[in-house]
């Protein structure tokens, strides 16, 4: 059950979208959100497939795989139809029982499915495409400007990466420690909801202990390797924008004026 | 002047409890003296609890000393602005392989205390590159350390600090949590890292066998050094090992329950091959 944890999920493959400065797409993808939510008749929502399908494309990532992250969402995707089809006050266009569908609430659950969808598969593409090292990187980069109003910006990126890489060694202990506790007669199993939380906490209590363990552990192997804080650091691999970053820009920018201009419609 | 040299060093671990009065005193080091010349190989033995690694932590300033004095590549441990350049000095490699790799990559990994010092990122990328090289791991440079074994996990480490460009490499227990073949990959790195480029080694262990390389060896019991000599000086001395609950090789024991038999056979035998030499001449 814990290896189906897909966070920080990337998909290696040579393509132009892999290949891109994370903060060029950490941008797009930005863009792209906020363009799901502006469009409002069937000229956007060409425009937004369009685009979608094309990075889709582009990035070599195949269709199949991008949609096995939908699985996630299907509960709120049907909450969502059902509130908004019932729910939306308008024109009636079928009603039964005391429930009545709306033209309104039609559309609204059609459009609110469809952009939930998007949203998923558009902000895949950049967890897919980025290793999670250089998506750090590109937040870092990106949200330096908050250091002047003391936001610790270094100090966040730090702790993500450190959580990604200890990720799997922590899904491994969890499962060590479950399997020491089974065999001492442990029932993780059976039981109702609040018997099987109940069940959690002789999982839990030597995990969170290891834990900080670990992290006393590695704050002292960091400091033993000169680790002060992100003042007079350099790095190894630092971002630099090639010509292909502003092209992509340039792209953005016009998507977005085209979603913006089709809501005249 | 020596790299390392500690005079009466001390140091305490206070318990408190939340009126701040002390409940309990631990000495971990009892006015230790110690002496590492530049290019050494020296180890540290000592069963749990004797102090070794509270010594270990002092070389790299992440202890600072309770008492007496510490001077490490000529800086005096105690002043507070020789610290980091103390830590770049000696490099420090830990016991649990997992719990001091920061990336998730081995090439990041090793880039990362280059990169706390601020070096340029040219040089960085050598370095990375040579010191990967040294530990015989660069074909792994774009792995991910959560698929590398417990040795290579640990001869990453190494290259970490190696590419820090230390004087000396204080490695605390690095085989306590490997199998025997990882224990011998590291423990072949390490030698080839002081033989070959004359780096300065602090092995702490309490594997006997891991010792019979180094130039000299410390022995610690209650934070005190209570035997210091060359490892055959060490080794031919069975029963004082045995009164600090630490086990003398298989081999140094065969050849001392043999000599205790009434056998001609020399003092401090360490390898195999010597009992087999010495074995040949009594017949």
């Amino acid at each position: 059950m814990l290896r189906d944890i897909t966070i920080g999920q990337y998909y290696p493959a040579e393509s132009v979208i892999h290949k891109l400065d994370p903060r060029t797409k950490l941008m797009a993808t930005l863009v792209y959100i906020l363009s799901l939510f502006l469009f409002r008749n069937v000229a956007g929502f060409a425009a937004v497939t369009f685009w979608l399908l094309l990075v889709i494309r582009m990035s070599k990532v195949p269709f199949g795989y991008m949609v096995k992250g939908l699985k996630a969402i299907v509960i709120i995707l049907v909450i969502t139809v059902v509130f908004n089809l019932f729910l939306t006050p308008g024109e009636t266009l079928i009603s039964f029982w005391k429930l009545r569908i709306t033209e309104e609430g039609l559309r609204n659950a059609v459009f609110m499915t469809v952009r939930l969808i998007y949203l998923i598969l558009g902000s895949s593409i950049l967890t897919l495409t980025t290793t999670p090292n250089q998506l750090t990187d590109g937040l870092e980069k990106s949200l330096k400007p908050l250091n002047k109003i003391h936001v610790p910006v270094h100090e966040i990126a730090m702790m993500m990466s450190i959580a990604l890489r200890f990720i799997p060694i922590l899904i491994e202990e969890t499962d060590k420690i479950m399997k020491a506790q089974l065999a001492r007669g442990a029932d993780f199993e059976s039981g109702n909801l609040v018997k099987k939380a109940k069940a959690m906490v002789p999982l839990l209590v030597p995990l969170f202990i290891s834990a900080f363990r670990r992290a006393n552990d590695l704050a002292l192997a960091m400091e033993a390797r000169c680790y002060h804080g992100g003042e007079g650091r350099t790095k190894m691999k630092p971002l630099k924008y090639k010509r292909v970053d502003f092209i992509v820009y340039l792209a953005v920018a016009g998507y977005f004026a085209a979603v913006i201009l089709l809501r005249r419609f | 002047m020596n790299f390392i040299e500690a005079r009466k060093l001390v140091h305490e671990y206070i318990r408190r409890d939340e009126e701040d009065n002390v409940e309990s005193i631990l000495t971990a080091l009892d006015g230790v003296d110690l002496d590492v010349k530049q290019g050494e190989f020296v180890a540290v033995l000592g069963h749990n609890g004797s102090g070794k690694s509270t010594l270990a932590k002092h070389l790299n300033v992440l202890l600072a000393p309770g008492g007496g004095t510490l001077w490490v590549d000529g800086k005096d441990a105690e002043d507070a602005d020789n610290l980091w350049a103390i830590r770049q000095s000696t490099g420090m490699v830990f016991q649990n392989p997992d719990n001091q790799i920061i990336a998730s990559v081995v090439e990041e990994d090793v880039g990362f205390g280059p990169e706390n010092i601020g070096v340029p990122t040219a040089e960085i990328l050598k370095r990375v590159e040579k010191s990967l090289k040294s530990v015989g791991m660069i074909q792994y440079r774009e792995h991910s350390p959560n698929r590398l074994s417990g040795g290579q996990k640990q001869r990453v480490a190494i290259a970490g600090v190696m590419a820090m460009e230390p004087k000396c490499i204080v490695l605390d227990e690095p085989t306590a949590m490997l199998d025997p073949n990882g224990r011998r990959e590291v423990l072949e790195a390490v030698e080839q890292l002081n033989r070959e480029k004359g780096m300065t080694v602090i092995l702490i262990t309490h594997y006997m066998e891991e010792v019979t390389g180094a130039d000299r060896v410390y022995v610690m019991d209650n934070g005190k050094v209570v035997m210091q000599g060359t490892p055959r000086a060490i080794f031919s001395q069975v029963d004082t090992l045995k009164s600090y609950r630490l086990d003398v090789p298989q081999i140094t024991l065969l050849a001392y329950e043999l000599r205790k038999a009434g056998l001609a056979i020399p003092e401090g035998i360490l390898t195999r091959q010597e009992l087999v030499e010495a074995l040949c001449r009594l017949y």
